[in-house]
């Protein structure tokens, strides 16, 4: 719980990618997710793969699972887009996929050029094989990376949790 | 420059392969993966078929997954221009045991041998040494070939090889095309039957 008394969801999908084995964290970074990259880096069974831009997470994503391992892909809706053409790598071989975005371009946003992608996110994973979950309650967010992880890892699926912008935002912009 | 002391692009996948054990190999798409399924068909080579710029990534995550494993990413010139980002990724991880080796034509192979930027002065092994790889150089004869084939095992990775071949189009010999099976051999092959029963 912060100090607010609110709900620390960042603190929630730590402990559902921890309790799902993640041994990869694959990221392009996002305010959004701060606080859940800073608790995986504490983690010494997580190993923190930056990337320059997004579509590398996904090839990292295959090969940590060929090598047996789970990897999660952290990145902002922006990015979606640039993993497109790699998501065919996911959906011809069914390798697992999970990745969490956080959302930008719908609510309150205040820079025009995050709207097209921002809008665009849902269509695009789903028009790229990719199940697409979205989550705007704080107190959601933990069963919701549970059951996304396990959807993914047991039935060989790609799944992305969308965090909203009113999620995201109230917990880092509104402070 | 004259193209006639070019390597020949089978030769030099049959000496990287040779005797290769139990080596974790990844094909970009195209002829490199042609390559590797001349030099033998294997279960723990991964050949991609497309999301072409992907295959550096694949032998990180893979490489990351298998420290005690020596992990092969072979792929083309064009392959590796679309990845160029997954060199400074792979730079900063430091895996000792990934080797990423570049069979470079100058050419896109599959599309009419246009021209790539390698033909036009790009020196990729010049990025990956300035991306922080362990050791990166550029290879223009057999017996840097044969040097290198030690390389791979010597654990003092990352490795990045840039190997001049000549842009030529051996006889296509074709690895599996069925991503599944591909990705469920190689599991199987490298972590056991029980791969994916857990």
């Amino acid at each position: 719980m912060s100090a607010g008394g609110g709900v620390d969801w960042p603190a929630d999908s730590y402990a559902a990618l921890k309790s799902a084995d993640i041994r990869q964290v694959a990221y392009v970074p996002d305010a959004g997710h701060a606080r859940l990259i800073q608790l995986c880096a504490g983690d010494p069974r997580m190993r923190m793969v930056p990337l320059t831009s997004e579509e590398e997470g996904v090839g990292l994503a295959a090969g940590a699972w060929l090598g047996g391992q789970r990897s999660v892909l952290l990145m902002q809706s922006s990015g979606v887009g640039n993993c497109i053409n790699a998501l065919a790598l996911i959906e011809t071989c069914r390798f697992p996929l999970l990745t969490l975005v956080t959302m930008r371009g719908e609510f309150g946003e205040f820079n025009p050029w995050q709207v097209p992608m921002g809008r665009a996110t849902p269509e695009a994973l789903a028009c790229a094989d990719v199940l697409v979950q979205r989550v705007s309650e704080a107190a959601e967010v933990g069963a919701a990376v549970a059951g996304a992880a396990r959807l993914a890892f047991a039935s060989y699926c790609a799944v992305a949790v969308l965090l909203s912008q009113q999620l995201v935002g109230a917990k880092s912009f509104q402070k | 420059m004259s193209r006639a002391n070019l390597l020949d692009r089978r030769a030099v996948v049959r000496s990287l392969l040779a005797e290769r054990g139990d080596l974790l190999v990844v094909t970009g798409l195209g002829a490199p993966a042609w390559d590797a399924t001349a030099a033998g068909d294997s279960p723990l080579t991964f050949p991609l078929w497309g999301a072409m710029g992907s295959a550096a990534t694949v032998g990180l995550g893979l490489a990351l997954a298998q420290p005690d494993r020596d992990v092969l990413v072979l792929t083309g010139d064009g392959e590796m221009l679309m990845g160029l980002g997954s060199l400074a990724t792979i730079a900063v991880q430091r895996p000792a045991n990934l080797a990423l080796v570049v069979l470079d034509n100058e050419r896109y192979g599959e599309t009419g041998m246009q021209e790539t930027h390698t033909a036009l002065g790009v020196d990729l092994a010049a990025i990956a040494a300035g991306c922080g790889f362990a050791q990166s150089e550029t290879i223009r004869a057999m017996a840097g070939v044969e040097a290198l084939r030690e390389r791979l095992r010597a654990r003092q990775g990352p490795l990045f090889a840039q190997i001049k071949i000549a842009a030529d189009s051996p006889p296509l010999v074709l690895p599996p095309r069925d991503g599944g099976l591909l990705k469920t051999r190689f599991r199987a092959a490298l972590l056991g039957p029980g791969a994916d029963l857990a």
